[in-house]
């Protein structure tokens, strides 16, 4: 649930989120596209199994690891969106190489 | 493509962070003639004080206010220095000979540099509270850097918790952009306020006191600021949902809120100075370890210099001049004349004069010890899920420090490396044993600092001795 401030007027780009069309805005990150879809967790815990979601949003909590054009672990907050960029989630058991 | 591929192999000057002192150190030495490279895991200049600062859409200066902005020029004077710039890369390996694994885009590969200067800067201090791993809750910091590179704010139910300048920084800035807060449970500790008063004269003579005060009136004046907060609790199932709440012995009080925000403090970022070697020390009064530091930012490694909040925090405008510094003392030990480089007489008097209202900060906002080590049930490394108690049954079986502790539980062993769970484990150990931090240290930090793909080591160019390294002749 987030409002925005927008004084300069940015460029709209496409992404997905699950396979889901979301449009964002040119300079976004990737974790930040996440909370503004109302995605607040956007993985589960290793160990328990529990959503969790972007926490420092400055590279050091990993909490927002998600898939990015098929790579697994990415920090979504140190990644800007680009056109046509596939976000997964990673709300349920990792696979094998990704 | 990546730029890395094209980068050559060679660099005088290798800057890691392109905050306040990474640009103000690339400056001295690109503008000294020296083959500058800056690196910097974000997409943009500026640090995390300047983040976003030629992108951001809050163009109405006033919400962001002046310290802000004071970034532009800085970006600009950088921009112009010459030195190269890579944004959007990763450093996750730098050992003494100045070696150092950069990766972005995919592809990894290897520079070396006759002088690093570490500019790495600071991050939020862990703040251990059930809950704080429920999605929803953020640190202060992070939704101020949500506000400055998006212009957005959180519109629900919004609770800020903690204590620091940055709480009511950010709370004033959220005002202003339009936001509201429905409490703020502020956890400064009553007994700090009382320690704090003999550095209080220093703090007075300094602009902070006015500023200070001023963010403080403009947020009391709309928002519902709830003192001596001295227990915390967020509920929630898949997400927050409500902040439980003490004031001083009183009984336990709820309120709802659909985003929680948590800060108390910020501490250097130590994990990649730490892996390079470089020795560090407890500080006492701003409850971390900070790198052992010669005037210019040097270490005990030869090669590397440390400058900006990574040194210890201190503020944007001595993470400046240290910045300057460390860029002199690079150039200087490569040779370049003392007279065709700026002084550092003008730096060292200012950061003289910027310490001085520090100590009171320092301890008035020193975080209460119950947030510091919590209770028992309390997740404290987020990564592997390990409790207070399962840290502290580990100090009952044996465990002496925070390299033991890893084999005990995997504390610190998750992808984040111990950087959110650090602190807190060698103080509650410390506490469990009875002896000092310092006594207890850190846990022992090493390559690779930032993860690092298969495909980017095998994209790593091979030479001959790696080869011989692990096949048999």
């Amino acid at each position: 649930m987030l409002a925005r401030v927008d004084d300069r007027h940015q460029r709209t780009i496409h992404i997905s989120i699950d396979g889901r069309a979301v449009e964002v805005r040119a300079g976004d990150t990737v974790a930040t596209a996440l909370l503004a879809a109302d995605i607040a967790a956007c993985r589960i815990s290793a160990v328990s199994e529990t959503p969790r979601g972007p926490y420092c949003l400055m590279g050091v909590c990993f909490e927002c690891l998600v898939t990015v054009d098929g790579v697994g672990n990415r920090q979504g907050c140190l990644i800007e969106v680009r056109e046509g960029m596939a976000i997964e989630t990673q709300s349920r058991r990792r696979e094998a190489g990704r | 493509m990546s730029r890395l591929a094209s980068l050559p192999e060679t660099w005088d000057v290798l800057i890691i962070g392109a905050g306040p002192a990474g640009m103000a150190a690339a400056t001295v030495t690109a503008s000294a003639g020296l083959s500058t490279l800056v690196v910097d895991e974000g997409p943009g200049p500026g640090g995390q004080i300047w983040r976003a600062i030629m992108t951001t859409p809050v163009m109405s200066r006033p919400i962001l206010g002046s310290d802000y902005w004071a970034g532009a020029p800085a970006v600009r004077t950088f921009y112009e220095s010459g030195a190269t710039y890579l944004p959007s890369t990763q450093v996750w390996s730098l050992d003494a000979d100045g070696v150092a694994g950069l990766s972005a885009d995919g592809v990894a590969r290897y520079v070396t540099a006759k002088r690093v200067v570490i500019a790495t800067g600071a991050m939020e201090r862990p703040f251990p509270v059930p809950g704080w791993t429920l999605p929803g809750v953020l640190t202060v910091g992070a939704a101020q850097g949500l506000l400055k590179t998006s212009g957005h704010y959180p519109s629900g139910r919004l609770v800020i918790a903690g204590t620091g300048p940055l709480v009511w920084l950010y709370a004033a800035q959220l005002l202003a952009a339009g936001g509201r807060i429905s409490a703020l449970l502020d956890t400064t500790d009553p007994g700090a306020r009382l320690a704090a008063t003999r550095s209080f004269p220093a703090f007075a003579a300094s602009p902070y006191l006015a500023k200070g005060l001023t963010l403080m009136a403009k947020v009391r004046a709309r928002v519902r600021v709830l003192r001596k907060v001295t227990a915390l609790a967020i509920d929630g199932h898949d997400r927050a949902t409500s902040v439980r709440f003490r004031r001083g012995a009183g009984s336990e009080e709820q309120i709802p809120a659909d985003t929680v925000l948590l800060h108390q403090g910020v501490v250097p970022q130590v994990n990649l100075a730490m892996a390079a070697g470089v020795p560090h020390r407890w500080d006492d009064r701003q409850l971390c370890f900070v790198p052992e530091l010669a005037p210019f930012g040097q270490t005990a490694v030869e090669r590397i210099a440390i400058a900006g909040d990574g040194a210890g925090i201190s503020g944007w405008e001595a993470a400046v001049e240290r910045g300057r510094l460390a860029g002199i003392g690079a150039a200087r030990a490569l040779g370049i004349s003392h007279d065709s480089l700026p002084s550092p007489d003008a730096p060292i008097r200012r950061l003289r004069t910027l310490a001085r209202p520090r100590a009171f900060l320092d301890v008035f906002y020193r975080p209460a010890v119950a947030f510091r080590r919590p209770a028992p049930e309390t997740i404290v490394c987020r990564c592997e899920e390990v409790t207070a108690g399962e840290v502290e049954r580990a100090v009952e079986i044996g465990a002496l420090g925070p390299a033991q502790l890893k084999s005990y539980t995997r504390c610190g062993m998750g992808p984040c490396q111990g950087r959110m769970c650090g602190l807190t484990v060698t103080e509650l150990m410390a506490a469990k044993r009875g002896v000092s931090p310092a006594e207890i240290g850190y846990f022992r930090l090493r390559a690779p600092v930032k993860p690092i793909t298969l495909a980017e080591i095998a994209s790593l160019p091979v030479d001959g001795t790696i080869v011989k390294a692990v096949v048999r002749s």
